[in-house]
């Protein structure tokens, strides 16, 4: 049995108050929260194992080695891969397209090729990419948004071609809370002979990932919005793909022999993991996944759908708010606008509550030139929030704009 | 503590702005944007030989930026471009804390903004779009 009350309790921050009001934490999407576990394994960590991976033939670099590597298979099987040599560690998201972009659109990618993204993408899924046809010749087109928030799947269809070679699509919108059907865009880009990457930054946390069932050969996504440190996250790619692949950095044990003027490259994944690694941050990963696998997916998914869908009802009865996003099968956070009071302003009034949301153009500027605005304010739950919480939501918006309305 | 913030200056700046608009054939017309944000802000100036004959601004923002761009209107309306060089100045050093908003002043309303360092620049802006234009030659 679910029990939000009994979670909570491993989550210390969520005891503190914020302007003498209990902290109501809903800016998930930008990062999590961290319960006790994860925390105790980063200080265990460094008060009993810290040293440097591989290559130590010392007892605590072979401890760190060890918990390290099993962090990794932590996180293949959490995201159902079929191995884990495929699982490379990084920073986060951003890091992992970013290698994609780099390491296999420079090679790949030629003029007249094509790289099909859609709309509605965080910049980390579009910059890249941006970067890449321009050093390469070839060019995006972009999968258009309904305005009911979903895909335009008769563009994709029309848009996924022979000229295709990747397509890249969010998982799930950071601002839309649309979860998008890309079990369909990877079939649609196998049929033409090219690749699917999923950016599962706001998917990974929230619902089950089978990568395997989503059909794509590349996931990325970032640990810190998964309970997980900042600083570490991954990418899964096929193998096959990974290696026929050119390195993204060059340094420490990506190599298996360097001479003065050329060097040949290690196996995977160490290939794509130059230099010393954010070792602790891959290790609280694995803490974190811990975590999330002893709740269940499923059932933090059907928390979220619940609290999310009670978050829009609560919050779609505020005469004249503007809700973005579809009604339905939608992930746990809701993107609003009111009329009369800007989103920064209504987030610092909310904060004087201890309500912490976010505002502004969450990173997709392209979406917000597309729904016509500058900015929307963002509440994003996760697996610790509750209805109380939502409710708290409301009530200081409509305290918000009584604030504004005084002055009027 | 909202009070400090949202002063009374600055929600009648918000709600009743003042030079809102466009001016045709402007001598200077500068669009900013706020990267944290996408807030957006074009300033409009029309000088009569070294003085500013007409000043006016549009965009979008919350309402420390508004009010702010409204304050500047105010503020700039007849200065020479070297007085209404030395007011952006002065006001970016009194918001970035480096020197004292004078009491009397009613850009001191601006002041609750220095405590929230990420609304600094929303308070800004507009004014940064009136010297960029100034310095692109308006």
């Amino acid at each position: 049995m679910y029990d939000v009350a009994e979670i909570r309790q491993n989550f210390p921050i969520l005891d503190r108050e914020v302007h003498g009001k209990p902290l109501v934490y809903l800016d998930n999407a930008a990062t999590s929260q961290k319960p006790r576990q994860v925390i105790q394994t980063l200080t265990d960590y460094y008060e009993k194992h810290n040293a440097n991976i591989h290559r130590g033939a010392h007892r605590l670099a072979e401890e760190a080695t060890a918990a390290y590597e099993e962090a990794r298979e932590k996180v293949a099987r959490f995201i159902s891969a079929p191995d884990s040599d495929g699982l490379i560690f990084t920073r986060g998201t951003t890091e992992s397209i970013n290698l994609v972009a780099h390491a296999w659109g420079r090679k790949n990618l030629r003029e007249g090729d094509e790289i099909v993204l859609t709309e509605t993408e965080h910049h980390s899924n579009l910059v890249p990419w941006q970067l890449a046809v321009r050093d390469t010749g070839a060019r995006l087109r972009f999968i258009p948004m309904l305005d009911d928030g979903t895909l335009d799947m008769e563009a994709a269809r029309r848009l996924i071609g022979p000229k295709t070679k990747l397509v890249a699509c969010t998982h799930a919108s950071n601002v839309l809370a649309t979860i998008n059907p890309v079990e369909e865009l990877a079939r649609l880009a196998h049929e033409n002979d090219a690749l699917m990457l999923v950016d599962g930054a706001q998917s990974a946390p929230h619902m089950p990932v089978d990568v395997e069932k989503l059909g794509c050969d590349f996931f990325a996504a970032s640990g810190h919005k998964m309970l997980g440190p900042t600083g570490a996250g991954f990418l899964w790619g096929r193998i096959e793909i990974l290696e026929e692949m050119e390195p993204f950095l060059g340094g420490g044990e990506m190599i298996r022999e360097v001479h003065l003027d050329h060097s040949t490259w290690n196996d995977l994944p160490y290939k794509f993991e130059a230099g010393t690694m954010n070792i602790e941050g891959a290790i609280g990963l694995g803490a974190a996944v811990d975590y999330l696998d002893e709740l269940g997916m499923e059932n933090v998914r059907e928390h979220e759908r619940r609290l999310g869908a009670y978050a829009h009802g609560r919050l779609s009865e505020i005469e004249g708010i503007v809700l973005y996003g579809p009604e339905k099968d939608r992930a746990g956070l809701v993107s609003f606008s009111l009329p009369d009071v800007h989103p920064h302003d209504l987030s610092q009034l909310l904060d004087e509550e201890g309500v912490a949301i976010r505002s502004g153009h969450h990173c997709c500027q392209p979406l917000m030139r597309r729904l016509g605005i500058a900015a929307t304010a963002r509440a994003s739950f996760y697996l610790y929030n509750t209805e109380e919480e939502a409710d708290a939501l409301v009530a200081a918006l409509v305290r918000a704009r009584e604030f504004f309305g005084a002055f009027a | 503590m909202m009070r400090e913030l949202y002063t009374q200056i600055i929600m009648d700046h918000y709600q009743r702005p003042r030079n809102r608009g466009e001016i045709d054939n402007p001598d200077i017309e500068e669009h900013l944007l706020n990267p944290l944000c996408g807030d957006e802000v074009t300033v409009y100036a029309l000088f009569e030989g070294d003085k500013v004959s007409d000043v006016k601004f549009g965009g979008r923002g919350c309402a420390i930026s508004q009010a702010s761009a409204s304050m500047m209107t105010e503020r700039l309306m007849g200065k020479s471009r070297e007085a209404a060089e030395k007011e952006i100045k002065g006001f970016k050093s009194m918001m970035t804390g480096e020197t004292e908003f004078p009491e009397m002043d009613d850009l001191a309303a601006l002041k609750g903004v220095i405590q929230y360092p990420s609304r600094i620049k929303c308070a800004t802006l507009a004014w940064n779009a009136f010297q960029k234009g100034m310095d692109d030659g308006g």
